[in-house]
């Protein structure tokens, strides 16, 4: 079965490429740059998992409700109150750029 | 010292045979001299654990000491520690000393642990091989030219190597059970909420989860008797009590119905690794336990259905490392998207990079209902497949993967190879249930798991069944060459 499943998303990837700008626009949503070099190589790569991924589409969840965590248990809330005191200081320290208790990024406005 | 069990470390400090000093001095200098070749360890906490191990015999001398004061331990480096470098295995937490503890290492704190230092792992737990690691891949103790299994192959690989006598470790779809089976060691994964998730770097937040890496299952034991606890600051820890896990050890297991999933045993599987584990079942059976073959109808959609989810919920979590407030920055950025996208390029490596692009794919627009909706209710169909099986049986056996260790760049160029390593893992983290994997066999020169999953909150009779097995069986004793 295991098998069965690789040879097939094999044979598939070699059918299904996802295309350049497809990956373009990944890669601007999730904020990653990728290397013009290299974008035939990730889009292959991408297509392979995505094969695999496509074997979901054989099941059959006709009223099958779907979960988003194990046990469906429910999330406790608490109430809406502070809990950690300012920490303001151990945090700036590790932080890449910080001036006068300010995170600083690259100027975005003139 | 270092081929003491942690159940007889704790007995000879306490009738002190030996310090916890100079234990903790033994495992230092074992890290000295085996870490370049395996390269196990990230960072060693040498001062602070001499520190703590001189508290620790303090402690020892009053005779009111905590359950584990003064056992050195390794902590992987995706925990949180007050302090001390936390990596997560990448240039992007390289620099990252985190001003708090999680909860994990603070409960082995509170138990009097001595902390070692920090394990190499896959980065942000991405792999199962450990050659996704920006500080390089962790070697196989038992053939340096193999893997040791990922992500937690540090862990492991420090374990089998003697270089800690456990180690905490995490899984989300394997991560613990096949780099223990690897390696040839004892590893459990608790049932989702088990243990405290807060303070540990997230991947996959609805299937992550910590647990215990030993040479047996009664350290297992006594390592999960310390790190399940109900903990508020972490909102899917479940509020139920911690039962002893050592406790029960002992309990007869026959009469136990043992599931074997038919499907487990399909093509794909080694056959050294079959007869290992079927020898395995031999053994069990010896023991009185009644074998059942059992169908998990819809395990060959586990893999799929956990590349949608994993990566989906892997592309948000991972969304905070922007360049900001912690972490890497690339240098001289022109603009702030040019800050992101550059920083995110160059501190992430090649698979976590691949995953966050397959997770945006999975959750963008037009995709979403195709992808991340259905595997939602094919992950509803898996866990009804478990829920079905435990109605009739006590636990569930079989192989933890589908081989024994591979060779460094064997699946290197094939995502989807590497990700059915997990095929026989994956789908318990997708179902919340715990699971273990134990020694059970030796194949090429190369250890062999037996997995054991058992229903939700069970994780005793897991235990008790793995430490029944390592009374009749040595596999758990067997270290690999030139290092007693």
């Amino acid at each position: 079965m295991t098998q069965d499943r690789l040879n097939n998303c094999n044979s598939q990837a070699k059918k299904m490429i996802i295309k350049r700008e497809e990956i373009e626009k990944l890669a601007t949503l999730s904020r990653i740059s990728i290397d013009e070099k290299t974008i035939t190589d990730v889009s292959e790569r991408l297509s392979s998992v995505l094969n695999l991924v496509d074997q979901l589409q054989t099941a059959n969840t006709d009223s099958v409700q779907s979960i988003s965590r194990p046990f469906q248990v429910s999330q406790r809330l608490r109430a809406d109150e502070i809990t950690e005191s300012n920490q303001r200081d151990a945090f700036q320290v590790i932080a890449p750029a910080t001036d006068n208790g300010l995170f600083t990024v690259p100027k975005m406005i003139d | 010292m270092h081929n003491y069990t942690i159940a007889e470390l704790v007995k000879g400090l306490q009738s002190k045979q030996f310090s916890s000093v100079e234990l903790t001095q033994h495992f230092l200098a074992r890290i000295r001299q085996f870490n370049d070749q395996y390269n196990a360890v990230i960072t060693v906490t040498e001062d602070q654990a001499l520190q703590v191990a001189q508290l620790a015999d303090q402690r020892l001398a009053t005779g009111s000491a905590p359950a584990l004061c003064g056992v050195p331990l390794l902590h992987k480096d995706i925990f949180c520690t007050k302090g001390v470098r936390t990596s997560c295995g990448s240039k992007m937490l390289d620099n990252f000393i985190p001003p708090y503890n999680a909860t994990v290492v603070e409960n082995f704190e509170q138990a009097g642990a001595v902390m070692l230092g920090k394990t190499n792992m896959d980065e942000f737990a991405m792999g199962s091989s450990n050659e996704t690691s920006f500080y390089g891949p962790v070697k196989n103790p038992w053939a340096t030219d193999c893997v040791p299994g990922g992500s937690s192959g540090g862990s492991a690989a420090a374990v089998a190597g003697r270089l800690a006598p456990g180690a905490t470790a995490t899984d989300t779809g394997g991560s613990i059970r096949q780099p223990a089976a690897l390696c040839g060691i004892s590893g459990l994964k608790p049932t989702y909420g088990r243990v405290s998730r807060w303070g540990m770097i997230a991947f996959a937040s609805s299937l992550d989860q910590a647990g215990p890496m030993a040479r047996t299952a009664e350290d297992c034991a006594l390592l999960l008797n310390c790190m399940a606890s109900f903990d508020d600051k972490d909102s899917t820890c479940v509020d139920r009590e911690v039962p002893d896990y050592s406790a029960s050890l002992n309990k007869p297991v026959k009469g136990l119905r043992i599931g074997i999933p038919k499907e487990y045993f399909s093509e794909g599987l080694h056959p050294g690794t079959e007869a290992a584990v079927k020898k395995a079942l031999t053994d069990l059976e010896a023991q009185g336990v009644e074998l059942v073959e059992i169908s998990l109808p819809n395990s060959d959609l586990s893999v799929p259905a956990y590349y949608v989810i994993a990566p989906a919920e892997a592309s948000a979590n991972l969304s905070r490392f922007d360049g900001v407030k912690y972490g890497y920055r690339c240098e001289n950025p022109k603009d702030l998207q040019d800050m992101y996208c550059r920083t995110r390029s160059e501190g992430f490596g090649e698979e976590v990079q691949r995953r966050i692009l397959i997770g945006t794919y999975c959750l963008s627009a037009g995709y979403y209902d195709a992808y991340y909706g259905k595997a939602q209710q094919v992950r509803q169909l898996i866990e009804q497949d478990f829920v079905k099986a435990f109605a009739d049986v006590d636990l569930i056996v079989g192989p933890t993967c589908p081989s024994p260790a591979f060779k460094f760049g064997a699946k290197g160029d094939d995502p989807v190879a590497m990700y059915l390593e997990d095929i026989y893992t994956i789908a318990t983290n997708l179902a919340g249930l715990p699971g273990m994997s134990v020694p059970c066999g030796m194949v090429e020169g190369k250890p062999v798991g037996l997995q054991i999953i058992g229903n939700y909150f069970d994780e005793a009779r897991m235990l008790n069944l793995a430490h029944q097995f390592q009374q009749v069986t040595d596999w758990h004793t067997q270290a690999p060459e030139g290092i007693l």
